[in-house]
């Protein structure tokens, strides 16, 4: 673990990260505000809080996209209401959603992985890492936690949660078309950490 | 069922009941074991005492059923669907057992909550990272980080706020593209900015 905290981390930037990672926590929290965003013309109103978390992982990186995270989580198990629909206290932790929110974590790291390994980025790149991350292993997580929080057996709550998938296939394509644009808009957004001099 | 005690009276905004004077660090490691004692809850009488349970619990916190309310209203369509999905799979009697237990388990934390002040918490959170200095993990800097980004929610809902005007005046406000990629590129301005300034005031290492 300390190993690749340390290839990782340049000494130099923590306190540049420390200002990332906050900001992002802030973004995601804000991204999850009501602001009724049609999704690519869709007439379903979706709140963006899980662009939020595959972003953070794509333009952040693995270790940073999940610090990211788990600040935001911190926050709101101290009680503030930053969660999508302004839910926040320590009942989301251990309500239906709660694997979800591990999820997050581990989803935003798995992105950051992905998009980190890879030489330039791209649109198709970053929608695989947004994908896999973003998607799968943010269901792989939460999935099981819902069923052992509900009772329900693995399969049928695998099945409830297919609802969400749609949604969460155009916040892919979201990530990966936003993650594109900014990197060429703000070239110095994604700086691949501990690899450029 | 009939044994909840009477519901108390409104308390008043800086209550003193021994639920609040609790220290945040026990209330969260009372938690954690009564949440999982609720998950081992499987029959009707285990969920009937973890109603009481709670009840006494609120009660003695001196919070009444509005307050109970508040915590486990956001889930109240989650566990129209959840009641359904699990009388389905596993019978009536399974679904109101399980579902209480749910129910049962965010209205305690919910009380954990709204007893106990955000700093309190924020304080067990360092308190808690402590060991982790052995592996990395640097608990002035997750201070820093955690009061960084309360100062940036509002910055980046003003932000937000300003580029959906703009993009409304543009005709844009459907593509989400035409939102995000501004409200990122003036985040990571703004956060490089800030990282500069902490660093200029010898804040770095």
């Amino acid at each position: 673990m300390t190993e690749t905290a340390a290839t990782r981390t340049p000494a130099r930037s923590t306190t540049a990260d420390a200002a990332r990672v906050a900001t992002f926590a802030a973004l995601i929290a804000v991204l999850g505000l009501p602001g009724s965003i049609a999704l690519f013309g869709n007439a379903v109103p979706v709140t963006l809080q899980t662009l939020g978390v595959m972003l953070a992982g794509a333009i952040l990186g693995a270790r940073r996209g999940a610090l990211a995270v788990l600040t935001l989580l911190a926050l709101v198990a101290a009680g503030l209401p930053l969660l999508a629909g302004g839910r926040g206290g320590l009942g989301v932790f251990v309500g239906p959603s709660a694997g979800y929110l591990l999820g997050f974590v581990a989803g935003a790291f798995v992105v950051g992985l992905l998009v980190e390994r890879q030489r330039r980025v791209t649109f198709l790149g970053v929608l695989l890492a947004a994908l896999v991350g973003g998607v799968g292993v943010v269901y792989a997580v939460g999935i099981p936690v819902q069923a052992v929080l509900t009772g329900v057996p693995l399969a049928e709550t695998a099945l409830l949660s297919l609802a969400f998938v749609p949604g969460d296939l155009l916040k892919a394509l979201a990530c990966a078309a936003i993650t594109a644009a900014v990197a060429r808009a703000y070239p110095a957004a994604v700086r691949r950490g501990g690899r450029e001099g | 069922m009939t044994a909840g005690p009477p519901p108390a009276m409104a308390p008043p905004r800086t209550s003193t009941s021994p639920v609040h004077r609790l220290g945040a660090g026990t209330k969260l490691a009372g938690l954690c074991v009564c949440s999982l004692a609720l998950l081992t809850v499987d029959g009707p009488r285990g969920a009937a005492l973890a109603v009481v349970g709670v009840m006494a619990v609120f009660a003695l916190a001196g919070l009444g059923p509005r307050a109970l309310w508040a915590q486990i209203r956001p889930l109240r369509w989650v566990v129209v669907c959840l009641l359904a999905v699990q009388w389905w799979v596993l019978g009536p009697v399974e679904a109101v057992v399980l579902s209480t237990r749910l129910v049962a388990l965010v209205a305690l934390a919910g009380l954990v909550t709204a007893t106990t002040p955000t700093a309190q918490v924020l304080d067990v959170v360092e308190r808690v990272l402590r060991p982790g200095r052995r592996w990395g993990l640097d608990p002035e800097r997750a201070a820093l980080v955690l009061a960084l980004t309360l100062r940036s929610v509002p910055v980046l809902t003003d932000l937000a706020a300003r580029v959906r005007d703009a993009q409304r005046a543009r005709g844009r406000e459907r593509d989400v593209r035409a939102f995000a990629v501004p409200l990122v590129v003036g985040s990571l301005r703004r956060a490089d900015a800030l990282g500069e300034a902490l660093a200029a005031r010898g804040l770095d290492d």
